[in-house]
């Protein structure tokens, strides 16, 4: 490896789109023969920077160096003419057409004006047999596994003048044995002198494959590392943007010890799981939840904190374990049972899966309370209107009147008409799937005291957030979570941002 | 202008107002067309005919409201159409004395009962199966053509009881009796959906499909209902149809009847894109796509061109229902704010 020529250098990146910059100044380096991995939370910037390198943005200050000359691709279309080569996390194959096909697509060998369908056949065994693969390539693709659909993927850009391949999330939807069978392949490409990108939100995974890590934090550079020289606890500590001896000194802070102190409005045990899990979302897991709780669920993206959510709310099913609210055995298998058992969940995703932008604030605020009246008792106007202007009043979403629609408000205020639809329906278990997302610091803060209310009442609430400060001031206890499991709770001194990269970097 | 701005953001404002410029352009250059005399006791006239002609696409289109507000569509009820017609055909029989076979109300009830399931099978394609609503309703449409066929033994049955030809051929109070059965079905429609919460579920199954299962309402149940109910729309269509020909033609009864019932609820401010919808719009969307096809009609304008003008008509009533279009044609021609 010769440390002097990278094969791109990315100097000084800076793109700004409204209102946001998504990167400025970034820094890249990519070397042949290596593994390279960038890490970042949310919003760091780490798909922007792809982006630009494989053109599908344009940056608007710095330059890309390939091999030394500088390049500006305008297209992913001349990225790849370039040998740059992306596998995303979606994979973009076609099921119904066979592997040999799919691998050939827009390329396919000819003969006389025709497909030459047995070069073709003949060279899709060659170039996956350089991948270890050994299938029936005429076979339609939507026979093999995903990983396999994974593997074609990738040997559909693997051509002579491949020299860069970027793996975007490329484990999100496979299994452990799956997840060894592709690093061997990325092992053996590096092995063949290919420069590899590798994006994940898999720590461990990080580790294993990665040769040179790459740290983005809300569109900053922050540091290029060797893996081995950059402890998991460093690397956390850098994609949160703190130094390490900053945790050490985080402890409770005042507020929050009082809130806690005083939350003892206790219910009893509203809820707990036991045992809970689903094949391939989340590992089983214990989890309780009493009245005037708030317990944090921390962890990096990607750790299964959605998904402990969606399980618990029914959205997925459960393929083992069991749910008990309060105390008694009960099947929740659907939203609309969560919601009977008195269960609140706003999703992180506002846009899809939380807000009805045609409706009005009216209509979104009283929808969950009327699908529980069910459908022949309708509120009457009035009765909608009390509801919704005393729950606009009372969260203080901004709004001259609840017949405004939805698509009118800004991100924190529709965060809020989602909490207000749920506290209409007088819920003992609120989920907030970060609910402190893409809004502006005020709002944030709102919310945050809005969470702790409610404990007082007696709510239990669980509490999702990526920041871990945010976690440690709201809750009473902190469930850890770290690729897809339940590794840890913390409670009392344990608590702290600390505490918490510790546990998922895995040592105390 | 405050009253001007609230009107024109009416979602019913702009369906009328085409409605409207038809009408005039018929009162300036279609001589008689408003002409209504009294003749037996009934009413008669271009506008009569106009009401009693569009009635079985305003009775489809009730039925298709409601499917498109889910984001979805039923390409089936043309040929539900046909069924429901053949199967109330072949009950009542073709006796030359007009004597029914069966009674004629339980002919009726049959017909729409198997209209009522042939809209279940629909809805448990989309709702059940998964089947997108295009493809899931094309079967039916296709299929549906060929059980009417085997219903009515691939040949055009006529009627002679007379009785049943009271429905679409009778009149009540001056005004063709199957307008009665539209303002019924309108009423108990808009009743159902706008006195219980069934509206709000529907639009928000329409809107946020995710967004709807999350905030606890069963979207299957209510995707598989508006088909259901599309489907008996499209049976009392079918006995309307078949009533004012007292024939039932497995071929050709309401054949292109789902296009006209889409385009009447486009036309009606009810977005393909799901969500809100607007039943009475579906009704004058109706309106306008008969008095286009009467004005059409009533200028001897050959068919292959009849179809263009179509066209051409409905392309200019859907540019000015666009938000985007009348802002920008404010913007080109206004000083005066054309308000959007």
């Amino acid at each position: 490896m010769s440390e002097t020529t990278p094969i791109i250098e990315m100097r000084k990146i800076k793109k700004v789109f409204p209102g946001v910059m998504a990167l400025s100044d970034v820094d890249f380096r990519l070397f042949r023969n290596e593994v390279h991995a960038i890490m970042g939370q949310n919003g760091a910037g780490k798909s922007t920077l792809i982006k630009v390198l494989t053109g599908v943005y344009e940056q608007d200050s710095g330059e890309i160096f390939l091999e030394g000359k500088s390049i500006r691709p305008d297209s992913p279309l001349a990225a790849q003419k370039l040998g740059i080569h992306t596998v995303y996390q979606e994979v973009n194959l076609c099921l119904n057409l066979s592997v040999a096909e799919n691998i050939f697509i827009g390329k396919e060998p000819m003969k006389f004006g025709k497909i030459d369908w047995k070069a073709m056949n003949r060279k899709s065994e060659e170039v996956l047999a350089r991948l270890n693969i050994d299938i029936d390539v005429t076979k339609t693709l939507s026979y093999y596994s995903i990983a396999i659909q994974q593997m074609v993927a990738i040997a559909r850009v693997l051509d002579s003048s491949a020299k860069v391949l970027i793996l975007d999330e490329p484990t999100s939807s496979l299994d452990e044995g799956e997840v060894e069978q592709l690093f061997k392949v990325i092992k053996k490409l590096r092995d063949d002198g290919l420069a590899i990108l590798f994006i994940t939100h898999f720590l461990d995974q990080t580790y294993q494959i990665a040769d040179r890590i790459t740290v983005l934090k809300n569109g900053e550079f922050i540091g290029e590392y060797k893996t081995e020289a950059l402890p998991k606890l460093e690397l956390i500590a850098r994609m949160l943007g703190k130094e390490l001896s900053e945790f050490h000194s985080t402890t409770h802070d005042e507020e929050k010890k009082k809130a806690s102190a005083q939350a003892v409005t206790d219910t009893g045990t509203l809820m707990s799981a036991r045992n809970l899990g689903r094949q391939g979302s989340i590992a089983p897991f214990n989890l309780n939840l009493e009245g005037g709780d708030v317990l944090g669920l921390a962890g990096l993206l990607g750790s299964g904190r959605t998904e402990m959510a969606k399980l618990l709310f029914g959205i997925d099913g459960a393929d083992q374990g069991d749910i008990f609210i309060k105390g008694r055995k009960t099947a929740i298998n659907s939203p609309r049972n969560a919601m009977m058992a008195g269960i609140g969940f706003c999703s992180e995703d506002r846009k899809n899966e939380g807000i009805f932008a045609e409706l009005t604030i009216r209509e979104n605020i009283i929808l969950a309370l009327q699908t529980r009246q069910g459908v022949l008792r309708f509120l009457s106007m009035k009765k909608q209107q009390e509801i919704a202007d005393q729950l606009i009043g009372s969260l203080g979403i901004k709004t001259p009147s609840g017949e405004n629609t939805a698509s009118q408000l800004s991100g924190g205020n529709q965060q809020k008409v989602m909490l207000a639809r749920w506290l209409a329906t007088d819920p003992m278990i609120l989920i907030l799937d970060e609910p402190t997302r893409g809004i502006d610091v005020g709002a944030k803060r709102e919310i945050m005291e809005l969470i702790l209310d409610l404990s007082k009442k007696g709510l239990g609430v669980l509490f999702i957030s990526s920041e871990f400060d945010e976690v440690i001031r709201c809750s009473t206890r902190v469930a850890v979570l770290k690729d897809k499991a339940k590794i840890a709770e913390l409670s009392g001194e344990e608590m702290t941002e600390s505490g918490i990269m510790h546990t998922i970097a895995g040592g105390k | 202008m405050v009253g001007w701005k609230s009107l024109t953001r009416n979602k019913l404002f702009w369906p009328i107002v085409a409605l409207a410029i038809l009408m005039l352009f018929n009162l300036f250059f279609t001589p008689h067309f408003f002409r209504v005399e009294i003749k037996e006791g009934h009413l008669y006239g271009n506008v009569i005919d106009i009401l009693k002609n569009g009635a079985p696409i305003m009775l489809l289109a009730i039925g298709l409201t409601l499917v498109i507000a889910t984001k979805g569509i039923d390409i089936s009820v043309g040929s539900i159409v046909a069924i429901s017609a053949g199967v109330v055909a072949m009950l009542i029989g073709g006796d030359l004395k007009g004597v029914p076979k069966f009674p004629i109300p339980y002919a009726m009830g049959v017909a729409l009962l198997i209209s009522i399931v042939a809209g279940c099978w629909n809805g448990l394609l989309v709702s059940r199966v998964g089947m997108q609503p295009m493809i899931a309703t094309l079967i039916l449409m296709v299929a549906g053509r060929g059980i009417a066929m085997v219903t009515t033994n691939a040949m055009v049955v006529w009627l002679y009881a007379k009785p049943f030809a009271f429905l679409g051929q009778g009149y009540w109070l001056g005004l063709p009796f199957s307008i009665y059965i539209v303002a019924f079905l309108v009423l108990l429609t808009a009743f159902v959906t706008r006195r219980t919460a069934l509206g709000l579920f529907i639009e928000s199954v329409g809107i946020n499909p995710t967004a709807a299962r999350f905030a606890g309402i069963n979207a299957k149940n209510i995707i598989f209902g508006v088909y259901a109910f599309s489907g008996f729309c499209a049976g009392v269509s079918g006995l309307v149809v078949c009533s004012t020909v007292m024939s039932a033609d497995g071929n050709n009864a309401g054949l292109g009847y789902e296009l006209n019932g889409i385009l009447a609820v486009v036309l009606g401010g009810t977005s393909m894109n799901g969500g809100k919808f607007y039943l009475l719009g579906s009704i004058v969307g109706a309106l306008i796509v008969q008095t286009l096809t009467t004005t059409i009609y009533a200028f001897n304008v050959p068919p292959e061109i009849a179809q263009v003008v179509k066209a051409l008509v409905v392309w200019i009533v859907c540019l000015l229902q666009s938000g985007k279009f009348r802002s920008t044609f404010a913007a080109m021609f206004g000083k005066r704010e054309l308000s959007v």
